[in-house]
């Protein structure tokens, strides 16, 4: 072995040792800083962890895009739909008066709040797009409880990491991390358009998180938890999105 | 042989020695790595279009907005209207791991293309027109040529003539970014942070149909690609872009 192939393999090998170990730190970094995904195994991970990543950093705070009031869609399309459930319609036949919200996990203060309730605290509002991920769209205005705001009546505690919630339809559950659960536009919605939030789009509660998807804002909201770990949710994927193929995050 | 080219070498008995190869390894290897990714971002992005084939302008659209065209093809998902009396298996959700994932493997690839072609000389030599062929002349002379299928001049084994260089500059500087841009727009994480990528093209819906738009023409570009690759010689031309080697009489044995 000549000294110059000698030498361009220690270098090679040198680089590569460099490489690895960098890659290892830059693994280690992102999940302290939360910056991989639940679904990041699998063929994918690599793809999903590089958006999630770099959508974390670069829109942690950042708002999504408002628009005027005649921006506002005709009609709000209520997307197919499976007919609701027995639990669902015995609710809706006495008006959604008896819905409960219930909350627990890491949390002081576990509780249970009525729509009555929930529409006492601070009304806020926004006109914001809904993006199906097929493509299509609408604009609505979505009126509700900052999800910020239950969470702290209930009391998060430091530890907390992520907040799941429940469909009142079985197998519908999603979870957001804290930068999104905390953000000032993801809403506990039970309006729209000044009036109540028709069944169609959600009614009489759904999660609205503008900065994602469509699918991530699930409809007919009935248990939030919150935790520091999707690892017992499930699959452990983080929601029931990867569950069936499609991702957790939805910021695209 | 029709497609044969010379290797302009002085010494033609050495010449078998003293190859020089016509395209760069790197060139060769991101070429390679973003036809991979095309494919796979054409076939997901299809997949993808088949849930809703309707295509809008403006920052809505929905089944009950009025559309700018609409494709005439099935659909995946039942709330489309297409005509058709069945509905296509859902196929979006490894389609959106797969395009977004290959996505960015294409952006790093064609980063480093663009960083090297810069700093190696490529995109001056290569693929910037020659001061000689900047002229309307140069250019009907070339379209002209082009339109009559006259056999490439032999400097051409060589490097690009200036129809290739327009539309490859087009392609890598143009239809790539466009693509990148429209696909952000889309994004409402990304539009968040930056909301100019999505009100500059006019609305969300206006981002998507470019993008599609955009896809027809690259498209179209890989087509006379291809097209254009069997009239100069398949063989020759394939080889060069895999083992760099340009000419088809130097067999190394």
């Amino acid at each position: 072995m000549s000294d110059i192939s000698r030498r361009k393999l220690i270098t090679t090998g040198l680089a590569a040792a460099a490489g690895v170990s960098a890659l290892g730190v830059a693994a280690r970094m992102a999940q302290k800083y939360g910056l991989v995904p639940p679904d990041h195994g699998g063929i994918y991970g690599l793809g999903e962890t590089l958006t999630y990543a770099s959508q974390r950093l670069l829109t942690r705070h950042s708002l999504a895009r408002e628009f005027r009031r005649n921006q506002i869609s005709k009609i709000p399309l209520a997307n197919e739909m499976a007919p609701p459930n027995e639990a669902f319609k015995r609710l809706q036949s006495g008006g959604f008066a008896d819905w409960r919200l219930s909350v627990d996990g890491l949390v002081d203060r576990p509780a249970s709040f009525s729509l009555n309730q929930l529409k006492s605290y601070p009304i806020r509002s926004q006109i914001t797009q809904l993006a199906c991920e097929e493509g299509w769209s609408y604009i609505a205005e979505w009126i509700g409880a900052p999800l910020s705001h239950v969470l702290e009546v209930v009391g998060t505690q430091p530890k907390a990491r992520y907040v799941v919630y429940f469909s009142i339809e079985p197998d519908w559950w999603e979870s957001i991390d804290m930068a999104d659960a905390l953000h000032p536009q993801t809403f506990l919605a039970y309006g729209m358009n000044g009036n109540e939030l028709p069944v169609g789009n959600g009614g009489p509660l759904r999660l609205r998180l503008p900065r994602q998807l469509g699918y991530k804002s699930v409809k007919f909201i009935t248990h939030l938890t919150v935790t520091d770990s999707l690892k017992g949710f499930g699959k452990g994927l983080g929601s029931a999105s990867p569950e069936a193929g499609y991702a957790w995050y939805a910021g695209i | 042989m029709g497609d044969s080219v010379c290797v302009p070498s002085p010494a033609s008995g050495v010449s078998a020695t003293t190859v020089t190869s016509r395209h760069s390894a790197l060139v060769r290897i991101t070429h390679w790595i973003i036809t991979l990714c095309f494919v796979a971002l054409f076939v997901s992005g299809a997949e993808l279009v088949i849930s809703h084939p309707r295509f809008y302008w403006g920052e809505t659209g929905n089944v009950l907005t009025t559309p700018l065209f609409k494709l005439p093809i099935p659909s995946s998902r039942a709330l489309v209207p297409t005509g058709y009396g069945y509905v296509l298996p859902d196929q979006n959700g490894w389609s959106r791991y797969l395009h977004f994932q290959t996505a960015w493997v294409l952006v790093l690839t064609g980063v480093l293309y663009v960083i090297f072609s810069f700093f190696s000389g490529h995109l001056w030599k290569d693929l910037l027109p020659g001061k000689a062929d900047l002229s309307w002349r140069a250019f009907s002379t070339a379209v002209s040529g082009h339109l009559r299928f006259k056999p490439p001049s032999k400097a051409e084994a060589w490097s690009y003539n200036l129809l290739q260089r327009l539309t490859y500059l087009f392609v890598i500087f143009v239809l790539f970014p466009l693509m990148i841009w429209t696909g952000l727009a889309m994004s409402p994480a990304f539009v968040s942070a930056v909301p100019a990528t999505v009100t500059l093209l006019g609305g969300q819906q206006s981002a998507r149909t470019i993008h599609f738009l955009d896809t027809v023409l690259l498209l179209l570009f890989l087509l006379v690609h291809v097209v254009m690759i069997c009239i100069a010689g398949f063989r020759t031309r394939m080889r060069a872009m895999i083992t760099g080697q340009a000419d088809t009489n130097l067999e190394r044995t």
